[in-house]
C-alpha cells in the first residue's frame, strides 16, 4: 500500500545490487510486464499499435541505446538518424536475401552490423570530445543518409529509390509487411524492447558501466586509476549502436514498411531521439522510456485536445507541437536537468516519507 | 645505510624491504620549461616516502610520471627491478600503482559504492557479454569484490555513505572516498597528491590516522606529497626535497630537516 522501504533488509550482496531494490518497485515492474505481455496484445487494435505503441517501444529502445552513449558514456552523438538507418538497410538486405530465415535472426544481425558502423564513426571520440565530437558524428549522419540514397545497391536497384519490407514471419506469425496482425508486431517489437532494457540494465551496474560512468565524468582520473579509455568508448559506441540499428530495423520493417531514407532517418530523427533521452533523464534507463512515452503522447494529446476537443486547425496544431516541443526542451535544461527521471525519483523520495515528511 | 639492497629498519622497528621503484636520472620539459631536472630517487617496499618542496617545484609532475601521465624526456623508470617501458597511465594503473590527485578526481556522478568499486578494475575478468547476461559469473564477479570493498569501506569507516552520490559529500569525506578508491586496487604502491590539502586538523588526525593504518595493516608503499612539515616528518621515514625540479635534499626526517639547503629553499628557520 504504502511505498516503503523500512523492514526490507538485504542479507546478501546479490539482494543490494538488484534493478529494483525496494519491494514495492519490484511488485510494480511484474504487473507492468504482465500486462505488457498478457492483457494489451489481447486487447489492441490497429489503431492503439500504430499511432501509440509501436513508436513508443521502438523509440524506446533507440533511446536507450543513444543514453548509452550520451548519458553514461558522455559521448555526444547526433548521428543516431544515420544508425537507424544502418539498421533498417541492413535488415532490409538481408530480409531480401534471406527470406526463409526468422526475422528475430535478421533484426538481431542488423543491430549487429550497426554496431560495427557505430564503431567506425566512434572512433574519432579516442581524439575528440563535446562539440567537435558532436560534429564528427553528425558527418555521419549525413554521409550514411547520403549512402544509402546514392547506392542503388542498397536499395536493391528499385525504381522508387525506397525500400519497401517484404512479408517475413517469425515461427509462422507474419511480423512484417501489410497483412501482419497488430498484437504480433507489438509483441515483437516488445521482446526486443524487454530485453534491451534488461541487458542495458545488466550492463550499466556492473563492471561496463562504471568505465562508462567514470570517462562521462573525469575521463583522465578514469585513466590513471585503469580504465582503458579506447574500450570504454569503443564498447559504448558498438552497444548504443547496436540498439539503435535494432530500433532502426524495427521502425522500417515493423512500423513504417515502407521508407525513405532521408524522410525517415534524416537529421530531425537524430534530434528527436536525444530531445527523449534530454527530456527523459540522461543516464537513465527508466528515462529512456519515459522520454520516449513522453515525445510519442504529446502529439497525439495535442491533436486530441486541439483538433477534436477545441475544434482548431490541424497545421496549427502541429506547429503548436512543435513550440512546445521545443519551450519543453528549455525548460527542462533549465530546471530539472537530468529530465523526467530525476522528477520520478524526487517523487519516490516524498513518497518514501510520506505522509509524515519529518 | 641506504646501498643495502635488503633495505633497512626504521626507529619505530619497522622493516623496510628492497627496492620498488627506482627513479634514475629523470628529466621532463614541457617546451622550454624544465619540470624536473635529472632526479634520481628509489622507493622500498613498505617505506612511506615523502615528496615536498616549494610550489612548482615539480612534486606533482613527479607523481604523474610514476603514473604514467608524462612521459620523461629522458631517464628511467625502474619498477620491480625492470626497467618500465613507455606506457599509458591505465596500464600502469594495472601494474599495480594506484593514486589520489590533488583537487579531488571522484567521479561525481556515481556513489559512493561504485566510486571505489571502479579502483578494483584489475580484478574484473568478464567479458560484456557475461556482464549483459549478469547471472552467473558477472554476478558472482561483481559480489566477490563487492566483499572486498567493503573491507576497505568498513576500514577507512565510510558506511553510513556507501549509497550516496558523491557530489553530495563534503570535502573531507571525499579525499576519504578517494582514498579508498586508490585501496580498493590493492596497489603496490600507492601516490598521495597532497592528501591533507584543505583539511582541518582533525580531519588530517584521521588521515594520518588512516595512511599509517594503511601502510601497518596492508603493508602498502606509500609515496606522498604534502605540505605540512609537521604530518610529513612525523609519517615518512624518508623525505625528497625538490626545489625548482633540482633534488636538493634526501633522507630520513631528521637529515632533511637538519639540511642547510633545504632550510634555506624551504623549510625557512623558526624564530623562537
Amino acid at each position: 500500500m504504502f511505498y516503503r522501504e523500512a523492514g526490507d533488509f538485504k542479507t546478501s550482496y546479490v539482494d543490494d545490487s538488484q534493478t529494483f531494490p525496494i519491494k514495492f518497485d519490484r511488485y510494480r515492474y511484474y504487473v507492468v510486464l504482465a500486462v505488457a505481455f498478457g492483457i494489451i496484445p489481447f486487447i489492441i487494435n490497429d489503431y492503439w499499435a500504430n499511432a501509440l505503441l509501436l513508436p513508443f517501444l521502438i523509440y524506446a529502445i533507440a533511446a536507450i541505446g543513444l543514453n548509452i552513449l550520451v548519458g553514461y558514456c558522455g559521448q555526444v552523438s547526433l548521428g543516431t538518424g544515420g544508425f537507424m538507418a544502418v539498421g533498417a538497410y541492413a535488415c532490409y538486405k538481408l530480409m531480401t536475401a534471406f527470406p526463409d530465415v526468422s526475422m528475430f535472426i535478421h533484426v538481431l544481425l542488423a543491430g549487429g552490423i550497426t554496431a560495427i558502423v557505430g564503431v567506425l564513426f566512434g572512433l574519432p571520440s579516442l581524439r575528440i570530445k563535446g562539440f567537435y565530437l558532436a560534429v564528427a558524428t553528425l558527418a555521419a549522419q549525413f554521409f550514411l543518409v547520403w549512402l544509402f540514397n546514392r547506392v542503388p545497391w542498397f536499395y536493391n536497384y528499385s525504381a522508387s529509390g525506397q525500400i519497401n519490407a517484404p512479408e517475413r514471419d517469425v515461427f509462422g506469425i507474419i511480423i512484417s509487411g501489410p497483412n501482419a496482425p497488430a498484437w504480433a508486431t507489438y509483441l515483437f517489437c516488445l521482446i526486443f524492447l524487454t530485453a534491451s532494457a534488461i541487458i542495458a540494465r545488466n550492463l550499466t551496474r556492473g563492471t561496463t558501466g562504471r568505465t562508462w560512468m567514470a570517462i562521462r565524468d573525469m575521463d583522465i582520473a578514469a585513466e590513471i586509476i585503469g580504465v582503458n579509455p579506447l574500450k570504454a568508448k569503443i564498447s559504448a559506441f558498438a552497444v548504443s549502436s547496436f540498439f539503435v540499428g535494432i530500433a532502426g530495423a524495427l521502425f522500417f520493417a515493423v512500423y513504417l514498411g515502407a521508407v525513405e531514407v532521408g524522410e525517415a532517418f534524416g537529421i530531425q530523427k537524430s534530434f528527436l531521439v536525444l530531445f527523449m533521452v534530454i527530456i527523459g533523464g540522461l543516464g537513465s534507463i527508466f528515462g529512456s522510456f519515459a522520454g520516449a512515452a513522453f515525445l510519442v503522447l504529446l502529439p497525439v494529446l495535442l491533436k486530441l485536445v486541439g483538433v477534436d476537443l477545441l475544434g482548431w486547425p490541424t497545421d496549427i496544431v502541429a506547429h503548436l507541437q512543435l513550440v512546445i516541443v521545443g519551450a519543453l526542451i528549455i525548460m527542462f535544461l533549465i530546471l530539472e536537468p537530468h529530465g523526467l527521471a530525476q522528477l520520478w525519483r524526487v517523487a519516490k523520495e516524498k513518497l518514501r516519507l510520506w505522509p509524515f515528511p519529518h | 645505510m641506504l646501498d643495502n639492497a635488503e633495505g633497512y629498519v626504521t626507529e619505530d622497528g619497522r622493516k623496510i624491504g628492497g627496492v620498488v621503484m627506482e627513479m634514475k636520472n629523470i628529466t621532463l620539459r614541457f617546451g622550454g620549461v624544465v619540470a624536473i631536472k635529472d632526479i634520481s630517487f628509489d622507493i622500498r617496499e613498505g617505506e612511506i616516502r615523502a615528496i615536498i618542496g616549494p610550489n612548482g617545484a615539480g612534486k606533482s609532475s613527479m607523481l604523474n610520471v610514476i603514473s604514467g601521465f608524462y612521459v620523461p624526456q629522458e631517464g628511467e623508470v625502474w619498477f620491480h627491478g625492470s626497467k618500465r617501458p613507455p606506457m599509458r597511465p591505465f596500464e600502469v594503473a594495472q601494474q599495480g600503482i594506484a593514486r589520489t590527485f590533488q583537487n579531488i578526481a571522484l567521479f561525481e556522478g556515481m556513489s559512493v559504492l561504485d566510486n571505489v568499486m571502479t579502483g578494483r578494475l584489475n580484478f574484473m575478468q568478464t567479458n560484456i557479454l557475461q556482464q549483459a547476461w549478469w547471472k552467473g559469473k558477472a554476478e558472482a564477479e561483481e559480489v566477490e569484490n563487492r566483499e572486498a570493498v567493503e573491507k576497505i569501506i568498513d576500514f577507512l569507516e565510510i558506511q553510513h555513505i556507501r549509497k550516496t552520490p558523491v557530489a553530495r559529500l563534503p570535502y573531507g569525506l571525499k579525499k576519504r572516498v578517494e582514498l579508498a578508491r586508490a585501496l580498493a586496487a590493492e596497489p603496490k604502491l600507492l601516490l598521495l597528491d597532497e592528501p591533507m590539502a584543505g583539511m582541518n586538523v582533525e580531519e588530517k588526525e584521521d588521515m594520518s590516522r588512516f595512511i599509517l593504518d594503511v601502510n601497518d595493516e596492508f603493508g602498502t608503499t606509500i609515496a606522498l606529497i604534502e605540505h605540512d612539515m609537521g604530518v610529513v616528518m612525523d609519517l615518512s621515514d624518508r623525505v625528497v626535497v625538490m626545489d625548482y625540479g633540482k633534488k636538493i635534499g634526501d633522507g630520513t626526517p631528521d637529515e632533511v630537516r637538519n639540511n642547510q639547503e633545504v632550510i634555506d629553499a624551504y623549510l625557512g628557520v623558526s624564530h623562537d
